[in-house]
């Protein structure tokens, strides 16, 4: 068990191309990190790079408390899983676990009681004597993970591990990763490019972009909060509204519509505004609200989806399936719900604090 | 689509069995010739049905008859044969699976050169570089020796090739995992990258095999004694014979004989290749 201390790590590449730039993240003994953005922000390079499969360019990486960038991976403490699972596909199961240790020279006894305790713990163990090939999808990712767990390592490392399942075991094997990661109380990093995923599952969420952080926080905090633009177009389903607008004094104007802010104003002149879909609602008759006009919907089940126009920006509310709908509607928002952002930088306004301060406390369950 | 053209059907047999005779034809006929006694083989067209001088024939060829053209035993020639076949076979697979691992798992200097000048030499088969070699071997003293029969033949662009495509094939992630899993190069060529290379290194097997068992000039030109004589040369030397009758019946018996080998290797090693084919490794 042990903390990661990413200080100030860089990828470059020859010909000068930065991967990762300057990523610093402490992560404390047993924490769950997920790393999340697009394809090409350098999660994966960030994660290999603490696995010891890539050098680091600059900065250190130090797992409890070592410096590891020069030390091989065999020799970091680590397990990964890796996406397409990277089983030996010519050994049994039980091979496939006991690889690692055999290698460093573990007695047969021991590796037979961690083999199967980690068997007994994802429940693999009737498939020991099988070959990777004869295993389902989720049965090879439960191996990939046996492998990783069976080490005792100081931390996991998970390059998007469910990627390549269907959807519905996704959400089962997520459940399951994080049921294991609770239990055995281990240090880990988690790639993926779901933000779904990287909600869930996280204690703390990075948000990177462009091989940079954008943000990093615990998942509700990034929801809530989103430090930028780019944040709070990648976090949440559907991605949160952004419309130009123009504060004046305490009013907002999006489009041909005047909100009142009532005191929330951050700034005055050109901003980014963000709402969330679901903070969106039917205006009632006697209050100030945005002319809407309607396009299509997406039925979701729980909720209904509207997509539409504010004057000539798109913007999506999220309502319940039981409102009528009309081609022109009316709605409405809180100011305190209002998300404002620089429109140089992209940046949130300072002075623009979160609305949902108060959140109930989630209780761990392990 | 199914077919039902019963003419189509037909004339695809017909094609294929007439390609098949076309084939098959000189061997039958050689075994035909081998039963037979040389004036039969002497007096007239080729006979096409078997005679009687069956074990007579191969009883000769397997005892007496290479001793009467100053040749060693036929078993002892068949003993030759052998151990170059299996010598060039086991050389090749071994040095060009090392090179293959070297060029794609490898970062040194002018690693793609070293790759493109082993795969130029596909270019070269050992009959157009023979005297540059020939000149090697002799100034290094290999002549009349097995390392002279054997090493020339064994570089193999080939193998190497075949090794580095499949090489190229096998997943990253399988390398980093042993790498997290703490086996060093070659502990991972021996655990992970030889076992998965099985059905490759028994397709090349056979091909070396009989590549290597009817290698006949090259023998040829750098043995003189008679100890190192391969089947193929043989069989070669019982053809030319000075003022005398061929025997064709005993060299057509020690064709066939020599025929052997190479078919049992294939249909032995067949079994493994389909097992390696149906047991897809990934």
């Amino acid at each position: 068990m042990a903390g990661i201390h990413i200080s100030e790590v860089s990828k470059i590449y020859t010909g000068g191309v930065k991967a990762v730039s300057s990523v610093s993240i402490d992560i404390v003994d047993g924490e769950f990190i997920v790393l999340v953005g697009p394809s090409g922000c350098g999660k994966s390079t960030l994660l290999r790079m603490v696995a010891g499969l890539e050098a680091i360019s600059a900065g250190e990486v130090k797992i409890a408390g070592r410096v590891v960038n020069q030390i091989e991976p065999a020799e970091r403490d680590i397990a990964m899983v890796f996406q397409n699972y990277a089983l030996y596909p010519h050994m049994t199961v039980y091979n496939n676990l006991a690889y690692g240790l055999k290698n460093r020279g573990t007695p047969k006894a021991e590796i037979d009681a961690r083999v199967a305790e980690a068997a007994r713990m994802l429940e693999i163990t009737q498939y020991l004597e099988r070959k990777p090939r004869q295993l389902s999808g989720g049965q090879r990712q439960r191996v990939a993970m046996g492998r990783a767990i069976v080490r005792k390592p100081a931390a996991f490392l998970f390059d998007e591990p469910l990627s390549n399942l269907d959807a519905k075991l996704r959400v089962s094997m997520r459940g399951e990763i994080k049921r294991l990661q609770r239990r055995l109380g281990t240090t880990s990093i988690y790639v993926t490019h779901d933000q779904l995923e990287a909600m869930t599952l996280a204690d703390r969420l990075v948000v990177l972009n462009g091989g940079q952080i954008e943000q990093i926080g615990a998942p509700l905090e990034v929801y809530h909060a989103p430090a930028s633009t780019f944040v709070a177009s990648f976090i949440g389903s559907p991605a949160m509204n952004l419309v130009k607008g123009e504060l004046h004094g305490d009013k907002l104007a999006i489009g041909p519509a005047m909100v009142a802010l009532n005191g929330f104003a951050p700034t005055s002149g050109s901003v980014t505004v963000g709402v969330r879909a679901e903070d969106l609602r039917i205006a009632r008759d006697d209050e100030e609200a945005l002319p809407f006009r309607l396009e299509y919907t997406e039925e979701l089940g729980a909720q209904r989806l509207i997509h539409g126009t504010v004057g000539d920006q798109q913007i999506t509310a999220a309502v319940s399936p039981e409102i009528a709908l009309s081609p022109d509607m009316r709605i409405a928002v809180d100011a305190k719900r209002l998300h404002f952002f620089s429109i140089e930088t992209g940046k949130r306004l300072p002075g623009n604090v979160p609305a949902e301060a108060k959140l109930a406390p989630v209780e761990p369950v392990i | 689509m199914v077919e039902n053209r019963p003419f189509l059907t037909f004339l695809t047999h017909a094609f294929l069995i007439l390609g098949f005779l076309v084939v098959a034809l000189p061997v039958y006929v050689a075994i035909v010739a081998s039963t037979h006694d040389v004036s039969t083989l002497m007096s007239g067209p080729v006979p096409l049905l078997p005679g009687s001088h069956l074990i007579e024939n191969y009883s000769t060829i397997l005892t007496s008859a290479a001793a009467a053209h100053g040749l060693p035993n036929y078993s002892h020639m068949a003993l030759n044969s052998l151990i170059m076949a299996l010598a060039i076979t086991v050389g090749k697979i071994a040095i060009s699976i090392l090179s293959a691992f070297a060029i794609v798992y490898f970062r040194f200097p002018f690693r793609l050169l070293a790759f493109w000048i082993i795969f130029v030499t596909l270019m070269l088969p050992v009959e157009v570089r023979i005297m540059p070699t020939y000149k090697i071997v002799a100034d290094l003293g290999m002549l009349n020796s097995w390392a002279g029969l054997t090493i020339p033949l064994i570089a193999s662009a080939t193998a190497t090739f075949l090794f580095r495509q499949f090489f190229m094939t096998v997943p990253d992630e399988l390398l980093e995992a042993a790498r997290v899993d703490g086996a060093g190069p070659m502990k991972f060529f021996r655990d992970i990258l030889l076992p998965l290379s099985r059905t490759n290194i028994g397709a090349l097997c056979v091909i070396l095999f009989i590549y290597g068992w009817v290698q006949y000039l090259w023998p040829l030109l750098v043995t003189t004694d008679p100890g190192y004589y391969t089947l193929m040369m043989g069989m070669k030397r019982m053809v030319t014979v000075q003022d005398g009758v061929i025997q064709w019946q005993l060299v057509m018996a020690g064709s066939v004989l020599a025929m052997l080998p190479p078919i049992l290797v294939v249909v032995f090693m067949q079994r493994l290749f389909i097992r390696g084919l149906t047991e897809t490794e990934k």
